[in-house]
């Protein structure tokens, strides 16, 4: 649907947005998760939590801001995520 | 009083919907497509259930983004009517129209049964041909339908009696075993603090007719058209 950034004068970056359950959402599929590792003998495992990992393609020149703005008002909902950026 | 159902990609509780409030007297409805922008005509706004977008990104995320949810938006400011049923909710949640968020049910299955509410308000447009602790009998059929808000929110829904269903048992008991996806304080539906928007994830329109078991979801629609 979106074309992957061409223009050879635009330099692009990558960046990933990481989408975790907020330590007060319950995370039934982390808290599955940590039971299945357990089953796998390994038992020191504490919490798991289970997000979404969200790569965008941008141009270089991007403002942090507006990647913030993009992670805070659709990728993550902050009344029960919280997110984190790395470029 | 005339309503507009909305459709987005996915809808799948529309036609529902549609026929439940064209079998009321006094009441009409008709579909309004996502893309659209006008609400004239239209008393009230039913947002239906379904998988818009496929449930891409989190249940409701991208319907927010449809041309009409921001007249819905503008619709529900200036006073008008709007319901949400479960993915309906769900959108109406991530719009802001409603606080919290539905998040995945607590034991990870999709819950798709009969279930028991309990009317804890019957001071909304929505609610206001019930009783007071009435149980209605409503199927549910959601996988993420886990109501969380933080202790904040909550306290301010319980004090502005925004709570308007929750989960119980046949007997009207609310307890753990009568919470079908793990939601705080068994909650149901939530209406906003103007008491003109309401979001719940059971389907009243699949209970309006003794051939689909129960006719329990009428009260909801026969509240909206109460004078």
């Amino acid at each position: 649907m979106f074309e992957p950034i061409r223009n050879e004068n635009l330099r692009a970056m990558k960046v990933l947005v990481t989408v975790l359950p907020k330590p007060s959402v319950l995370d039934p599929q982390g808290a599955a998760a940590a039971e299945a590792i357990r089953h796998l003998g390994l038992t020191g495992v504490g919490r798991v939590r289970i997000g979404k990992v969200i790569e965008l393609e941008l141009p270089d020149s991007t403002p942090d801001s507006e990647i913030h703005r993009i992670a805070k008002d659709l990728l993550s909902n902050p009344v029960i995520e919280d997110y984190s950026i790395s470029k | 009083m005339k309503f507009a159902v909305i459709r987005f990609p996915g809808s799948n509780c529309d036609q529902d919907c549609v026929l439940a409030i064209n079998n009321l007297p006094g009441a009409s409805a008709d579909f309004v497509w996502h893309k659209d922008t006008s609400l004239a005509g239209f008393d009230g706004v039913v947002v239906p259930g379904g998988f818009s977008y496929g449930d891409y990104l989190r249940c409701g995320a991208i319907a927010r983004f449809s041309p009409i949810m921001q007249t819905v938006k503008s619709f529900a400011a200036s006073g008008g009517t709007v319901l949400g049923i479960c993915n309906g909710f769900q959108i109406l949640c991530e719009s802001g129209l409603l606080p919290g968020a539905l998040v995945r049910n607590k034991g990870l299955h999709f819950v798709c049964k009969h279930q028991s509410i309990r009317v804890e308000s019957t001071n909304s447009r929505f609610t206001r041909a019930a009783t007071k602790g009435q149980v209605l009998n409503i199927p549910i059929a959601h996988g993420e339908g886990c109501y969380f808000a933080d202790d904040a929110t909550l306290a301010a829904l319980n004090a502005n009696d925004q709570i308007l269903v929750r989960y119980c048992d046949a007997q009207g008991q609310i307890n753990d075993a009568s919470n079908p996806n793990g939601s705080r304080e068994n909650i149901a539906g939530i209406c906003n603090e103007t008491r003109n928007v309401f979001g719940l994830m059971p389907h009243p329109e699949r209970a309006c007719d003794a051939a689909l078991g129960s006719t329990d979801g009428l009260v909801i629609f026969q509240s909206l058209l109460k004078n």
